[in-house]
């Protein structure tokens, strides 16, 4: 997670961005961070609005409600370096364009998941959203941090196995 | 422990074997065990049971085939996996470091394809030039090699949770022969190996040793004879063959990426069914220009993979099916042969675990959205099964030589494959059961999951009686140079309802046998 940092902005300041930008904060410049401050990514090769794109798609693609922001803050992250930056800035304006055929100003300026997903499903051919995609199966679900969520135990050979510790301990059959 | 064997590039009376994996791990052993030099080049590294990693991603980067291969056909794989039809190990013990243990022996009818089930529409059924009963004393000596439960007097496993709701959803359908399966994990400690500690990563290499690998059985023990020497890392690129089209060694890039020439009395090839034939295809010359033992035309054909699939489903509670052994579980009551169903052939159904990590990127390939993500939100809830049933082979299902090229500028392995309308019917049908099987224990919800990149490969230089029909005979040699043998899964005309390793065991066991006695007899 070294992406990730505690970050020291005051809190009234990210909660005032929080309500201009929806649920993600454009932590000002160089940031995005949760409104509730918990965490922030910094980016540097591309934008706040495109960073807060990329998270938005990440959970509309899947999502997972018990799982905070942060997991899909460090999936998108590596987006955000300088050979990446073309894709993702041509990517988010043919999203955001679909966005506005569906009425709205952008993709993060729709309000219900669903209607967030409709416009993915217009454009989920394209090779932007499948390299989105592609990404987050290894980047999402192989975060050890969140395995825990799901009730996935992970590694075992260091705990002797499951022999002694329930591998038969099913008690609702 | 005796010096594993050391012998010269130029030495012209050892048995080369490409690949250690089951077949060609076991060939090694045997014939050292016999007294024949042998010189085992394989392509990957060594790793033994301390180096196994119990998390998925990390294993799959330490031990899988990842060269390039290409695909085509109308399978799934091909669409979401186009790189990788196949998910196997490249190490010294091959796959056998990544297989499950399930240990099974073909029903009597399947080493008779086609005179059991007759004459098939676009398929291209064949009988084998063996039956159960010349197979049944191999058999016995590969499961008391291979420490097999539920025969020769071992104890099968116990059953884990996974097991405990898949026996339940059995027996309440009406299934009979419901059990933990026949598999080489030891329940008990057996021929210096422990018992199996229900740790769960069978697929990413036994940690305890428990389950049977060529890696830490039979590679050191050949070692310990010195008739043994294995190269590791050393990529066989080329068989040669002298004007008599004789072969005369191999030629492979070594660990340092040079071109080495082994010399050989013998050559005896086992690289998984891509990389078997692929060699072989590589292997053209002027007197071969179609490649070597393919005067028939069919290496690369009929590539079977098994009918494969799995069911997973949704309980109300908690099952942790990952914890314990991924396999041990079966139902075997729609393995027979009974085209009442819609299908010729049969298939198992066995008890199959994923982790996290692989659920997300197998359950649906390609899929998004909540249908998706709230599946995996059940993940703790989940039980699972996988199908194994025969396949067709199909003359066009084929492995050729690709345009692309690996690192040392060798033409790739090709894989087509689609579907036989046969193997969609019994798809379709082992679907429905899975999720009866399911919905009788109380499923919230079944997920009829796709195919893998395969695990099991077989067929692509099938075995037949004619030289016409297929590439080689009943022992495993060429049919067009007595010098060259196949050993691996690429052997099999067709591929029966069962796993197919302890079958390539015991064929390999059987070969060291022949080879031992032509080489006595002074014919190879
Ligand atoms: C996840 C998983 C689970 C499985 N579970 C089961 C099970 O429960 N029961 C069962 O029966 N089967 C199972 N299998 C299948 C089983 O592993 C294979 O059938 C078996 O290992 C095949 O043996 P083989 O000798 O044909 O090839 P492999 O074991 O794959 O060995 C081939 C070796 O040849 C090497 N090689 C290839 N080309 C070259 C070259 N040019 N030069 C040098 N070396 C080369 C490779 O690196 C490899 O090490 C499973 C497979 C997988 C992947
Ligand atoms: S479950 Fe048993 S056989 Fe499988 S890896 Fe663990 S100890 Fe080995």
């Amino acid at each position: 997670m070294s992406q990730l940092r505690k970050q020291g902005l005051t809190r009234r300041a990210l909660l005032s961005r929080a309500v201009a930008t929806g649920a993600l904060a454009v932590a000002g410049p160089g940031f995005i961070a949760a409104p509730d401050a918990a965490w922030a990514v910094e980016v540097t090769a591309i934008s706040e609005h495109q960073m807060a794109t990329l998270l938005q798609m990440a959970r509309d693609i899947y999502p997972h409600d018990r799982l905070g922001d942060r997991y899909y803050a460090v999936a998108v992250k590596s987006y955000d370096v300088t050979d990446q930056k073309q894709m993702v800035a041509e990517g988010i304006v043919a999203l955001d364009a679909a966005a506005k055929q569906a009425g709205f100003d952008n993709y993060l300026a729709a309000g219900w998941e669903d209607e967030r997903v409709a416009i993915l499903r217009s454009i989920e051919d394209t090779p932007f959203f499948q390299t989105v995609r592609g990404g987050l199966v290894t980047g999402l679900y192989n975060q050890k941090g969140i395995w825990p969520i799901f009730g996935y135990e992970g590694e075992s050979f260091s705990q002797g196995g499951y022999i002694n510790r329930g591998f038969d301990d099913i008690d609702w059959l | 422990m005796a010096k594993a064997a050391k012998f010269d590039l130029t030495d012209d009376s050892v048995v080369v074997i490409v690949g250690t994996g089951a077949g060609g791990g076991v060939l090694a052993n045997e014939l050292a065990q016999k007294g024949v030099k042998v010189v085992a080049l394989e392509a990957g590294g060594r790793y033994l049971p301390e180096d196994y990693i119990n998390d998925e991603w990390e294993s799959f980067g330490q031990l899988a085939w990842t060269d390039p291969r290409t695909t085509s056909g109308d399978w799934r794989v091909a669409k979401d996996f186009s790189g990788l039809p196949a998910w196997i190990v490249k190490a010294v013990g091959g796959t056998s470091i990544h297989w499950a243990g399930a240990s099974l022996r073909f029903q009597d009818h399947e080493w008779k394809a086609l005179t059991n089930y007759g004459p098939v529409e676009g398929a291209n059924l064949l009988d084998w030039p063996l039956d159960s009963a010349e197979m049944a004393s191999w058999y016995d000596k590969a499961e008391a090699k291979l420490g097999v439960t539920g025969v020769g007097g071992r104890a099968r496993l116990p059953g884990n949770n996974n097991y405990k709701v898949f026996e339940k959803g059995a027996l309440a359908v009406g299934y009979k022969e419901v059990h933990t399966g026949n598999m080489a994990i030891n329940s008990a400690d057996y021929d210096d190996r422990m018992a199996c500690q229900q740790t769960g990563f069978c697929f990413q290499g036994c940690k305890w040793g428990a389950k049977w690998s060529s890696a830490y059985t039979d590679i050191p023990r050949g070692e310990a004879t010195g008739n043994l020497e294995v190269r590791d890392h050393a990529h066989v690129a080329r068989i040669l063959h002298d004007d008599k089209g004789r072969v005369t060694g191999v030629e492979y890039f070594d660990k340092d990426g040079n071109l080495q020439m082994q010399k050989a009395r013998i050559v005896a090839v086992a690289g998984n069914s891509f990389e078997s034939p692929r060699l072989l295809l590589n292997s053209h010359s002027t007197m071969f220009p179609d490649g070597l033992a393919n005067r028939s035309g069919q290496v690369g054909r009929n590539y079977m993979r098994h009918t494969t699939g799995s069911v997973y489903a949704t309980f109300e509670h908690p099952v942790r099916m990952w914890r314990g052994t991924t396999m041990a579980g079966i139902i075997r009551d729609e393995a027979r042969h009974d085209p009442s169903r819609g299908f010729v052939g049969g298939y198992e159904l066995e008890t199959l675990s994923l982790g996290l990590p692989f659920m997300a990127a197998f359950l649906d390939p390609g899929a998004w959205g909540r249908e998706f993500t709230t599946a995996l939100d059940s993940y703790e809830n989940m039980a699972g099964m996988w199908i194994v049933g025969e396949d067709m082979p199909q003359a066009d299902n084929r492995v050729t030589l690709s345009d692309t090229t690996d690192a040392f500028g060798l033409k790739v392995a090709n894989v087509n494959f689609s579907d036989h309308p046969n193997d969609i019917a019994m798809r379709n049908h082992a679907y429905a059961r899975g999720q009866a099987i399911y919905k009788a224990v109380g499923a919230t919800r079944t997920l009829p999951t796709p195919p893998y990149p395969s695990t099991h490969n077989l067929g692509t230089n099938r075995m037949s009686e004619r030289p016409e029909d297929g590439v080689v005979n009943k022992h495993g040699q060429s049919h067009d140079i007595p010098n060259l043998f196949v050993s691996d899964g690429s052997q099999f005309t067709t591929g029966a309802a069962e796993n197919p390793t302890l079958t390539i065991v015991a064929l390999a066991i059987r070969q060291a046998d022949h080879i031992t006695r032509e080489m006595a007899a002074g014919n190879v």
